[in-house]
């Protein structure tokens, strides 16, 4: 039964950090390969906040989510916004290099050893016994909590407010969306910050569960197969992808070969990708405009 | 000459004049005499950064007929270079086949990858396509890492320096000529394909797909053969990395190298070859720049890992650079500071 609770936890980790991408995509068409990296800042700004302002844990994660939305928006305000109009080519190259680019500056401003993010900040991570046979840790439970409420609440956003109706307009017309006086810059920047709050969550918990170090962005690349599984602008979509390269993954690495680990997600990609491009969930018409 | 060869004629002349005059071939003339002599004063350390290029500049060349020719996406340009230095390896290491039996067979591994990963390019445009290449590159290095840890070479297959004509190619002068020879041979080879009717296809598939198929460019067949053709020359550079390091490990080839591929054609200039050997020259030359500042700037203290994490912030920060402020690259500043000074001089002429 423990293998069940580890593919709920892979679920959730991959559903949360998948949001992100369907996000961008869904209301600015641009796919966001930097989506990894800016989840692992957020893992690092709370070291900076744990280290350098507070040493409360909560005042400190609740700083981090601050940070993380300030990073999300300025990511848009500084560099996505002078590419919007361009080709999809060059903003999506454009992720890629920012991606990159975080890489280096983390490293070189966190070192590249790996951090014990849970004893900075005095979390115990101990593991919670559900039934006899069945055992995850503190920051897992977390994890699955954050996702099934950041999933509610992102739903209940996007079907229910008026600004989560403005982001869906803005994605399936985005001319028509702005001659209605919906401001598309606005629109965009919220969603890069929802996007990067969302991520900054899903790094913060991983960092706390295990330890912290640059390769970690790796997640952020594994994760995009569930969106793309999913339908890349379908949010329900997103989790049930999740879903599905998490139970591959698990049962792979359980029975096959631990090897698979790295590559599982990516070839479920390729069949996804050559079977059915616009994923389960997604609209068909997709492939013409991208 | 009669009529209906004159409508041909036509054609020629003016194809000449957009091809650059007279001027332009002895220069390109004088850089190739002078490149062919920088051997006999190069130290060792400048000809092992010269070789480098060399072997940059060759994937560059494929990725730019790609990418900025084609118009395709590939994220997955490290993956058809670990194909193509793994073919290699392995071939060496379980058959001890020679140079002339490894690299034909390096070429044909990178086109049949480049084949079936092309397959996904007829369905999928931009974002999906640039995602199914990604995949590429982590199967790839997933079968050499499986490779490698079945054959129980976990460090690493070992080359042996290659032999041709029964001269070992070993010393920095040797390998300086030959991959000059195979660069000026990848680069005359790119320019006709891209003259001939290939080349036009590909280019009007980039520009509109739809219009080209209207027009009736067989859009499928020439996606393919684009990916076909640079994934075997991607592998065929590959190879040669792998007989240059005399060493293949997937550590070498990770998603940082596609990265500094793409780095190097956007930052020399997308859509042209020439574009493709400056950003080579470009991207080669940084890591080694960024070390010097790091010597010479004492108080930010040299060590590796700083090192190599500046190099892939000062890549970032190169790439959103040139993305944002001069997407047409090396190429395009060098064309308007050439534009300006032609038109300067023309003015003086005039007065």
């Amino acid at each position: 039964m423990q293998i069940v609770a580890n593919i709920v936890v892979l679920t959730s980790l991959y559903a949360l950090v998948a949001s992100g991408y369907v996000l961008v995509y869904k209301v600015s068409r641009v796919l966001n390969l930097a989506h990894g990296e800016l989840m692992i800042l957020g893992a690092y700004l709370l070291v900076a906040t744990s280290a350098g302002i507070t040493s409360d844990p909560l005042i400190a994660i609740a700083l981090t989510a601050v940070f993380s939305i300030i990073v999300g928006l300025s990511v848009y305000l500084l560099l996505m916004r002078e590419m919007t109009g361009q080709p999809v080519l060059a903003a999506v190259l454009t992720t890629v290099a920012l991606g990159i680019l975080l890489r280096g500056a983390m490293v070189l401003i966190w070192g590249p050893q790996q951090l014990n993010v849970a004893s900075m900040l005095s979390f115990e991570n101990a593991s919670v016994v559900l039934t006899d046979s069945i055992r995850v840790s503190t920051a897992s439970l977390w994890l699955v909590i954050c996702t099934v409420v950041v999933y509610l609440g992102l739903l209940a956003f996007l079907h229910m407010s008026r600004w989560g109706m403005r982001m869906r307009a803005s994605g399936q017309n985005p001319l028509l969306a702005a001659q209605r006086g919906i401001n598309l810059h606005t629109v965009y920047a919220l969603a890069w910050t929802l996007s990067t709050f969302s991520g900054s969550i899903a790094g913060v918990l991983v960092a706390l569960d295990s330890r912290l170090d640059v390769n970690m962005a790796v997640i952020g690349l594994k994760a995009f197969p569930a969106a793309l599984v999913g339908g890349l602008d379908s949010l329900h979509g997103a989790l049930i992808g999740a879903g599905v390269i998490a139970v591959l993954e698990v049962l792979l690495i359980h029975y096959v070969n631990p090897l698979l680990s790295d590559v599982v997600p990516f070839l479920v990609l390729i069949a996804i990708l050559i079977v059915r491009p616009w994923g389960l969930f997604g609209t068909k018409e997709e492939l013409n405009r991208v | 000459m009669s009529n209906t060869e004159t409508g041909i004629g036509k054609i020629a002349p003016v194809r000449a004049v957009a091809k650059g005059d007279g001027g332009n071939r002895t220069a390109w003339m004088g850089l190739i005499v002078l490149l062919a002599l920088v051997p006999l004063v190069a130290s060792p350390f400048h000809l092992d950064i010269a070789s480098q290029i060399f072997i940059a500049a060759i994937g560059a060349l494929a990725l730019m007929v790609l990418t900025g020719i084609a118009g395709q996406i590939s994220l997955g340009h490290g993956g058809l270079m670990a194909a193509g230095a793994f073919t290699t390896g392995i071939l060496y290491k379980e058959t001890g086949a020679g140079i002339w039996i490894t690299l034909p067979a390096s070429v044909v591994a990178g086109a049949v990858i480049g084949l079936i990963f092309g397959l996904p390019s007829l369905r999928l445009r931009g974002v999906y396509l640039a995602m199914s290449t990604l995949a590429l590159h982590f199967v790839v290095i997933y079968l050499g890492g499986e490779y490698e840890f079945a054959s129980g070479a976990s460090t690493g297959i070992f080359l042996d320096p290659p032999v041709i004509f029964g001269y070992e190619l070993y010393d920095g002068q040797a390998w300086y000529y030959a991959l000059f020879l195979l660069v000026a041979g990848t680069y005359w080879g790119c320019s006709n394909l891209l003259n001939s009717k290939t080349g036009r296809a590909w280019e009007a598939l980039h520009a509109n797909e739809t219009a080209a198929e209207a027009l009736g460019v067989q859009v499928a067949r020439y996606k393919l053969l684009a990916f076909v053709i640079t994934s075997g020359i991607a592998s065929f550079s590959g190879a040669l990395f792998a007989y240059y390091q005399s060493f293949v490990s997937v550590e070498a080839f990770t998603l940082f190298m596609s990265i500094q591929y793409i780095a190097m054609i956007i930052i020399g200039g997308m859509g042209s070859l020439t574009g493709a050997l400056l950003g080579a020259i470009f991207v080669t030359l940084v890591p080694y720049c960024i070390e010097w500042l790091m010597e010479t700037v004492p108080y930010l203290g040299l060590d590796i890992s700083t090192a190599s994490s500046a190099s892939h912030a000062a890549f970032g920060l190169l790439m959103i650079l040139f993305l944002v402020f001069e997407p047409s690259g090396l190429i395009g500043i060098w064309k308007r500071t050439v534009a300006r000074f032609s038109s300067q001089s023309k003015k003086e002429g005039v007065q």
